[in-house]
């Protein structure tokens, strides 16, 4: 599904992703854990089109196509969803509507009609009870005074509504309390399914209980260096990441 | 001919007609107020008022001072200038004529009617006398221009303990496709204890020839009266408008002012409230969103001289293309006006590369227990909230226009009247190019 070649992306003159090589292929869960400053958000601004960052060189395939020229609605159209680290406040736009908004050009560039109301109040139903969420939450304006674990389940619950088929999860357990976390990562895992992917980027390993990887990765200094399973995120729980070189 | 020589004549023509009543009170109001203009002339750049706003642009026309020949409209025309969802009273003008043909006034309990019969029949003459350019005297000579010509417009005198069961809808219509065309409209708005009134104000050009319009409004609002202004700026961009509203407000009374600045060529808007009583609340809100080589200047003044009162002020301002906006704050807390609240808010975005802003506080206090507080920011749009919305798939464009309308909302969400907000909230999208559906 996605297919990352030699990627290297840089921040004005500030080189930060030198040479990442990433393959995440459809019904599999990827986490790239990783130390402070190492490119793990980067990369996933990158894969989701950021425009702050300019990529030097390698490439992004998305379903076998490059995806690195376009702009980040484009990729968002493609299927592509990025749950943000802090995810911004719109005071004057509700949740719902912005929601809405997003699933109906969506459709448009894919060609579909607008969803009907009753689909989509149907939908609303459906993933505010899969994340508990209180629906005056969803009128309410867009992660304006909402608690850090508010923002971040109302992420998840926009990923619920917008069926991407990858999702990349930019630090979704930081703010998060045990109990919001195990209803999150529960979201995640109803989710999940053969036909999508999901990148987790992780500082620690406690979310990595709830939604198990098939495959953890460490990048570090803007590369990715080691690769392994599940154990390897519990390893490095234990010894930290100096001991990688 | 020069404007002012024109002024001259056209005012001695007034007088020699018999179109006034030379012995009158009023008469010798338009004279004093004639000999401060014609000592002062049309502000300069100069004038520290005007700095940022230069009337050479508009002042160099032929206009008519007195247009006469009378324009009918067909409601049918018209009817989208009106909030005409909902049932109101109506004073409605044709190039400065009254159409009585769709207005809608009333002498039943209260006064909504014309100025001209208020100023000439003897049954007002004490209030007339009593309130009449007692606040609007002490501003510049473009105020004293428009008392010196001052025959038409609305008069509003709501006796005590009165709600006014539907707004009044002012509105000034210019027509004249030939000519270019100078209104003076004068209003005198008079609300009485315990009464409350709401009214919408709005200037549209129907032609594309040059108007400019030298407005004055006074409003006098007593013991606890509420009044509710709105003003509804959207003309065409030949269209200039010099609009002076004067507030006087007595003890516990509380006036709002929305000013929503969408169109026209210059748009002057002077606007001033004077506390003359202890518990008194002055609002002052205001949107601008204007592009190409539109300019908005908003000139606010609120003088705090009793105890225990508040004010509060929110103007937000979008600028794309070469508009030009000026936000002038002015807040006075005299040393008597202890435990003043006094709150100001003034936040632009700039999206035009060749968009100005001149925004300037003016905070003068001399009490010395009080809370003021002044906010001003100018910025662009925030590109961690453009890639937030493109990223869940919203386009670009389309994000911005939400953004924009977003930063427009805290105003918007002030209006009392239902179907004029989701009005304005429709004008707000249109100009912004966004989805109403928000």
């Amino acid at each position: 599904m996605l297919k990352i070649t030699n990627l290297h992306a840089q921040i004005e003159n500030t080189k930060i992703l030198k040479g990442v090589n990433l393959e995440i292929k459809a019904g599999e869960v990827h986490a790239i854990m990783g130390p402070n400053g190492s490119g793990k958000s980067t990369l996933s601004a990158v894969i989701a089109g950021n425009e702050i960052y300019e990529v030097k060189q390698g490439e992004i395939l998305f379903e076998n196509k490059d995806i690195s020229e376009l702009a980040p609605e484009e990729r968002a159209h493609k299927g592509i969803f990025m749950s943000f680290q802090y995810p911004v406040e719109i005071p004057g736009v509700s949740t719902i509507n912005f929601i809405k908004t997003a699933i109906n050009e969506r459709r448009k560039a894919n060609g579909l009609e607008s969803l009907s109301a009753k689909d989509m109040l149907k939908r609303i139903k459906e993933k505010s009870e899969l994340l508990a969420m209180d629906r005056k939450f969803l009128s309410r304006s867009l992660n304006q005074g909402f608690s850090g674990g508010e923002k971040k389940r109302n992420e998840i619950f926009q990923m619920a509504m917008l069926e991407p088929k990858l999702s990349i999860l930019d630090e979704t357990d930081s703010g998060l309390d045990i109990d919001a976390l195990k209803i999150v990562a529960n979201g995640v895992n109803k989710l999940k399914n053969k036909n999508n992917a999901i990148l987790v980027i992780t500082h620690y390993q406690r979310l990595l209980d709830y939604i198990v990887p098939d495959f953890v990765h460490v990048l570090k200094d803007g590369k990715i260096i080691k690769t392994g399973g599940k154990e390897l995120a519990l390893e490095l729980e234990a010894k930290g990441y100096d001991w990688l070189q | 001919m020069k404007l002012k020589e024109k002024l001259i004549t056209s005012f001695f023509e007034l007088e020699n007609e018999g179109m006034l009543d030379l012995d009158s009170n009023i008469h010798k109001i338009r004279s004093k107020a004639f000999a401060d203009f014609e000592n002062k002339g049309f502000p300069t750049k100069n004038d520290e008022n005007w700095k940022y706003t230069s009337l050479k642009s508009i002042l160099n026309n032929d206009y008519t001072v007195f247009p006469n020949n009378e324009t009918v409209l067909e409601l049918k025309d018209v009817k989208k200038y009106f909030i005409h969802e909902i049932d109101s009273y109506k004073l409605v003008f044709i190039d400065g004529v009254y159409s009585s043909f769709l207005s809608d006034t009333t002498h039943e309990r209260m006064d909504i009617c014309l100025m001209s019969s208020a100023l000439k029949n003897t049954k007002y003459k004490i209030i007339i006398d009593h309130y009449f350019n007692t606040i609007a005297n002490r501003s510049g000579s473009i105020t004293s221009l428009n008392t010196a010509f001052s025959r038409q417009g609305a008069y509003i005198h709501i006796p005590k303990n009165t709600i006014v069961p539907k707004p009044i809808q002012i509105i000034h219509f210019s027509t004249k496709n030939e000519k270019e065309l100078l209104l003076q409209p004068r209003n005198l708005i008079i609300v009485d204890e315990n009464s409350h009134v709401q009214i919408i104000e709005r200037h549209q050009s129907l032609s594309d020839a040059i108007v400019l319009t030298n407005s004055v409004t006074e409003i006098f609002a007593n013991k606890r009266a509420i009044v509710d202004y709105y003003k509804i700026q959207n003309d065409t961009e030949n269209a200039s408008l010099i609009d002076q509203t004067f507030i006087q407000q007595k003890k516990h009374s509380n006036v709002s002012v929305n000013t929503f600045s969408f169109g026209g060529k210059l748009t002057r808007n002077h606007l001033e409230f004077h506390q003359e009583g202890e518990r008194i609340d002055s609002n002052l809100n205001g949107i601008t969103i204007i592009g190409n080589k539109q300019l908005v200047d908003n000139h606010t003044a609120v003088f705090h001289k009793y105890p225990n009162c508040e004010s509060h002020e929110l103007y937000k301002g979008i600028y794309a293309d070469a508009s030009t906006g000026v936000f002038n704050g002015k807040v006075i807390v005299r040393k008597e006006a202890q435990k003043t609240n006094a709150f100001q808010q003034n936040n632009t975005i700039l999206i035009g590369k060749k968009a100005t802003i001149n925004a300037k506080p003016q905070l003068e206090i001399f009490a010395d227990d009080v809370k003021c507080s002044h906010g001003c920011t100018i910025g662009q749009l925030d590109e961690a909230a453009l890639f937030y919305m493109q990223q869940r798939g919203i386009p670009k464009k389309e994000a911005q226009g939400l953004l924009l309308y977003a930063f427009s909302n805290a105003v918007v969400e002030k209006i009392k009247i239902p179907e004029l907000k989701s009005r304005i909230t429709k004008l707000i999208a249109m100009k912004l190019d966004v989805n109403y559906c928000l």
